[in-house]
């Protein structure tokens, strides 16, 4: 699913990677943890195709990221800390923007939103007017319509009330169980150290533990 | 790819339409130069009426930074341009939706300058079709090098300041060629308009070809 190896970004001049090898499976979920500056969302962000890797190898679900970094993009599902909603358009109207952008049928809003406990009365309000927590729901929620392969979720259950973050934890475990595999980074340990199947801690630009912690997440077929 | 410039232009231009930026904003504001630039030249009609043109395409300069300036902000404020990159939409259509939807609101602008000069500065129009053939070609132009440069400027900090130190110069040429256009569709100078147009025209073709080549990397992150 994703293969680092020696793999090196810089942010400017400044290298925010410095030769991160990780190996990651079909339905892990990757707890990234570390302390402020250390590379987490850099490395989300290599994941996704968007940063340019400068040295060192990168395969993220079969492409190579040298080659062909735009049909990873297709294929991720990435919350960053910004949430790329559009002010001044409602919400029903953001995610049947993205969802058209994405390729993806518009029926998947309705259902998304609903996942995200977003109430019917907010889907015709503009984005400006959601409080920051609803704003990161709604934009979880653009995540989930586009059906990812990979998750990458950076700081998922920042700004969310508690049934908001329950919401999450539910959200990264189906899609572990669907077959996805969810990397996300997080400074809320006490939530995620448990949701995780896997603990990896990166400082300075590398990664410095990498800690199994339990099984992945056992498949839908499995369970059944 | 059409589809997808239709889906940026028109979700670009559903914005507008929400936030009212340009009719309560822009619109306000060219109305207002035009009238001061009246009551700076108002003493000397005659020199009111010669520069009619080059007033008029001075107006719409600033009225296409500050729409390129919002086209741009909507895009950077909270990540959309990452998330457009990860949606898969091509580059060059994301250029073109953005074009578009600045030309856009540079013609509506453009008709009530147009109305506003004959009213206040009793300009009288000889050929519409010039006329209008210019405000057209000319905003292709206009909006294409807008785009581009919003996107080149996107990453820099002190962008709103950067923008129009960096566009206005290149919207020389454009200035240049739809005021020569124009004099001759108001008959306030004799030249050969239609040859200006020409001008124009190959000033928007460089453009929108510039735009569909660079568009992707200044998209990029780095």
């Amino acid at each position: 699913m994703v293969r680092l190896r020696g793999v090196v970004a810089l942010l400017g001049r400044f290298p925010a990677l410095a030769g991160v090898d990780l190996e990651i499976d079909a339905r892990e979920i990757v707890l990234v943890q570390g302390p402020n500056g250390a590379g987490k969302s850099t490395l989300l962000r290599v994941c996704a195709g968007l940063l340019r890797v400068e040295s060192g190898t990168a395969e993220v679900l079969g492409h190579d990221l040298s080659v062909d970094r735009a049909a990873v993009r297709r294929s991720v599902g990435l919350l960053g800390h910004d949430t790329a909603l559009y002010d001044d358009l409602t919400v029903l109207e953001n995610l049947q923007f993205w969802a058209a952008a994405s390729r993806v049928a518009p029926e998947s809003v309705l259902p998304a939103l609903d996942r995200l406990g977003v109430a019917s009365r907010l889907h015709a309000v503009a984005v400006s007017r959601l409080s920051a927590g609803q704003r990161r729901r709604v934009a979880l929620a653009g995540v989930v319509v586009r059906r990812p392969t990979l998750w990458l979720l950076d700081e998922p259950h920042a700004g969310l009330d508690q049934r908001g973050r329950d919401l999450v934890d539910q959200l990264v475990v189906d899609a572990a169980r669907a077959g996805a595999t969810v990397v996300m980074a997080s400074h809320e340990l006490d939530r995620t150290v448990d949701l995780a199947t896997r603990h990896v801690t990166v400082a300075g630009g590398t990664i410095t533990a990498d800690r199994q912690v339990r099984a992945a997440e056992p498949g839908d077929h499995d369970a059944s | 790819m059409l589809r997808d410039v239709r889906l940026v232009a028109l979700k670009d231009l559903r914005i507008e339409w929400r936030s009212r930026v340009t009719l309560s904003q822009i619109v306000p504001f060219a109305a207002l130069v035009l009238v001061l630039f009246g009551f700076a030249l108002d003493a000397n009609r005659p020199v009111l009426e010669t520069a009619t043109s080059g007033l008029f395409w001075i107006t719409v300069m600033f009225v296409a930074t500050m729409a390129v300036q919002r086209s741009t902000a909507v895009e950077i404020n909270d990540g959309a341009r990452r998330a457009l990159l990860l949606a898969g939409i091509e580059p060059i259509a994301v250029f073109l939706g953005k074009t578009v939807a600045i030309a856009a609101q540079l013609l509506v602008v453009q008709v009530l300058l147009v109305a506003g000069v004959i009213v206040l500065y009793g300009a009288s129009v000889g050929q519409w079709v010039l006329l209008l053939a210019t405000c057209v070609v000319a905003t292709v132009g206009i909006a294409a090098a807008g785009s581009l440069l919003g996107a080149l400027v996107a990453g820099v900090r002190a962008r709103e300041t950067v923008l129009p130190i960096l566009l206005l110069p290149i919207l020389a040429p454009v200035l240049i060629g739809a005021t020569r256009a124009f004099d001759d569709a108001l008959g306030s100078v004799a030249v050969d308009g239609w040859a200006w147009l020409g001008l124009l025209a190959g000033f928007g073709a460089i453009n929108l070809v510039l735009g569909a080549l660079a568009y992707g990397v200044l998209l990029e992150e780095t």
